[in-house]
């Protein structure tokens, strides 16, 4: 059973303006019958100040298609056409208090209708930018033919890459098994192999910096952080580089700290994003003693 | 009224007679039926009698044919593993289109690693065509696996006749019965089966118990290797208190097997009849005259299953769906596709699984539900008009943009 929020279920049980609007002036339809999400919604605009007057939708679909339906009708009644173009999916998902991942077609499908409906209006001719894949990753909701495009016109060779670039894969790691089926038959199709790595990305360095550069990079990392720790009256200073573990000291109010632990922790992302290698960031008091004689 | 449970395909209630012989096995009688003294003993001495309650449900003619195993999709899995372990030469699988993805996801699985997988196709009530069968069995072949009941429509395979065809060609059979055991009289011994699948709580038995039946000298692989548990055959400390549950849940299967097909159809059939009766544009699925007693799975057209299993749930009703929205996939149920039920059908599949626990007034109760519903769900398609679909659905609204 999904976990639908109580507002999904109030607008499924209690549909809002359900049924075509009479005397409609647009109509936006999109959907189809194989994929089970079909809406076609009615708009009655004024043709003086363009504000949507009335909404109406009719939808083939689950429970929170037709709460979609529903909530989408009642944020755009009284926006001007141009005010609800910026009504995102997001806004329908988040009037709806959230849908599960599965379910966030659904206010995309919202969205599009209301698309189609003023492109209608006003004559023009609107265009999908998508089409829709199996869902992949459920942590970031990407689906198959987004990875899949993705992976073609960036050239990604690993699950790391696909991660880095769409965040799929990037969660709980269920579905990097997908996610090489998809790499390998994309790459296949280029002439190429997908061969992964026995163990997955604790990928080596592939900065060319030499010893200094890159423990000077490291500090001016750390000098970009430091102002955000001393508005706390802490500090961080660096004690030792051992490949890719960073021993630092938490100094000042950070030291002992019950928050030391998560701030090491957003040092370590920094790090990361900055040298572009993975890095571990340790307290020096976990340094091996060899490593602390300097050895 | 307390919530009508109709969906006893996908799990069913353990009998409370089940519970309470299970009970002891937690406390006071934990021990390992392996261990040499009095706490395994009698652990072990239980084992033995539930290995007969399986073996007399079955039909089987040695209790040494059980194998107990933690789910029906484990027993799927060491069947057909097995049979492609010990036959290396043979490259090729038979199955159906129709499968569970117990066994369908597997042979996908399998045909990345260069098997060959023939699937066989249904027709529109979903019955397999044995010419078509006959002329795939070959000595490439070295198992086939067809259910002997379908989860989502109920319908029959003609397993034993397809079992004595493979083993006139040769050929290992196994059937994944999850559905039929306990619903069916079963005679394993009369019978050319070589392997079997049972799933514990399909028959009021626990949730994380299975067996698999593996005929008396059919070759085998084991899946899991360890200890001598089930004869080597499935290494593992037993479940013993699910199988223990499993076994007095085989007996009381016995005990109400006429009651299942005579008292549950009749409530399955009026189920059927009040509905149709009631709503338009509404058929059964699957092959009506050969079926299991319990189930019915109607299609009403132009609307969404989930959402009418919403709309059931708040009505106290509980049963499921073969639309797509209810797994999250795209596509609605494999089963429906391959009878080619019309997709403005298919995604509106409901399931309604009874059992012994179900009574005449749940049936009512249904029957009663389900029309409004059905009228408001239809109310809000845009395939349907004023009483009635609009002309020509798939037509009338047809969306360009995908």
């Amino acid at each position: 059973m999904w976990d639908y929020s109580e507002t999904v279920k109030e607008h499924f049980f209690n549909p809002k303006n359900a049924g075509a609007v009479e005397n409609s002036n647009a109509t936006g339809e999109v959907g189809s019958i194989s994929c089970g999400d079909a809406l076609r919604l009615t708009l009655k605009v004024d043709p003086e100040t363009e504000v949507i007057i009335n909404a109406g939708f009719q939808t083939f679909g689950c429970g929170s298609a037709i709460a979609s339906s529903s909530a989408l009708t009642e944020i755009i009644k009284g926006m001007t056409l141009d005010e609800s173009l910026n009504v995102s999916n997001q806004d329908i998902a988040d009037y709806l208090e959230g849908l599960p991942p599965e379910k966030m077609h659904c206010s995309v499908m919202g969205r599009e209708a209301l698309q189609a409906a003023v492109a209608d209006y006003r004559g023009e001719v609107w265009t999908d930018d998508h089409e829709e894949g199996a869902l992949i990753c459920k942590c970031f909701a990407v689906d198959a033919v987004m990875i899949e495009d993705t992976i073609r016109a960036n050239g990604l060779t690993s699950v790391e890459d696909v991660t880095n670039y769409t965040k799929a894969g990037g969660g709980c790691s269920s579905c990097h098994e997908g996610i090489e089926e998809i790499l390998a038959k994309v790459m296949e199709e280029q002439g190429e192999t997908f061969t992964a790595p026995a163990i997955a990305a604790e990928a080596a360095p592939t900065s060319t910096m030499t010893n200094l550069q890159r423990i000077r990079r490291i500090e001016m990392v750390l000098d970009s952080i430091r102002p955000t720790l001393q508005a706390d009256k802490g500090d961080v200073e660096l004690v030792e580089v051992d490949g890719n573990t960073i021993y630092v000291n938490m100094t000042g109010a950070c030291s002992g700290c019950q928050q030391a632990s998560m701030t090491i922790g957003g040092i370590q992302q920094r790090m990361m994003e900055d040298l572009g290698e993975f890095i571990k960031v340790v307290p020096a008091s976990q340094m091996p003693k060899q490593a602390k004689a300097g050895a | 009224m307390a919530d009508s449970y109709l969906d006893n395909n996908a799990t069913t209630a353990v009998d409370p007679a089940v519970v309470e012989v299970m009970l002891p096995f937690f406390t006071e009688q934990f021990g390992n039926p392996s261990s040499m003294h009095s706490f395994g003993n009698k652990v072990g001495h239980a084992l033995k009698k539930a290995r007969k309650q399986i073996q007399a449900l079955l039909g089987a003619e040695h209790d040494s044919e059980i194998i107990f195993t933690s789910c029906g999709t484990e027993s799927d899995s060491t069947a057909i593993l097995s049979a492609l372990k010990a036959q290396p030469d043979r490259k090729e699988i038979i199955t159906t289109t129709v499968e569970h993805p117990a066994v369908l996801t597997l042979c996908e699985y399998l045909e990345k690693d260069g098997y060959t997988v023939h699937y066989l196709k249904v027709d529109e009530k979903g019955r397999l065509d044995l010419d078509e069968y006959k002329s795939l069995l070959s000595d490439e072949v070295a198992i086939v696996s067809v259910m002997w009941a379908n989860n989502e429509t109920g319908t029959l395979f003609p397993v034993e006749e397809m079992a004595e065809l493979a083993n006139a060609a040769g050929v290992m059979f196994h059937t994944d019965a999850v559905q039929a055991v306990g619903k069916l009289p079963i005679d394993l011994k009369n019978s050319k089966i070589h392997m079997l699948s049972v799933s514990g709580h399909k028959l009021h038995a626990p949730k994380g118990v299975g067996v698999l039946y593996l005929r008396r000298g059919t070759r085998f692989r084991p899946l899991l290797r360890g200890g001598h548990q089930e004869r080597g055959r499935r290494a593992g400390t037993e479940n013993a208190t699910s199988i223990i549950g499993l076994g007095k849940a085989a007996e009381l299967a016995m005990e109400h097997m006429e009651y299942e097909n005579t008292q549950v159809k009749a409530m399955r059939d009026r189920l059927e009849e009040g509905i149709l009766a009631a709503v338009p544009n509404t058929f059964i699925t699957g092959d009506v005259d050969n079926r299991l007693p319990n189930t019915a799975n109607i299609a009403f057209e132009y609307i969404e299953g989930e959402a009418i299993l919403m709309l059931l749930s708040k009505a106290g009703i509980a049963a499921s769906s073969g639309s797509a929205c209810t797994s999250g996939s795209l596509e609605p149920s494999h089963v429906m596709r391959a009878m080619g039920i019309p997709y403005t059908a298919a995604h509106g599949t409901i399931r309604f699984s009874l059992s012994r626990y179900n009574t005449m007034e749940d049936v009512e109760k249904v029957i009663e539900a389900v029309p409004p519903i059905m009228t408001q769900l239809r109310k809000l398609s845009p395939y349907w008009g004023e009483d009635g679909p609009v002309e020509d659905p798939e037509k009338a609204f047809a969306p360009t943009y995908a």
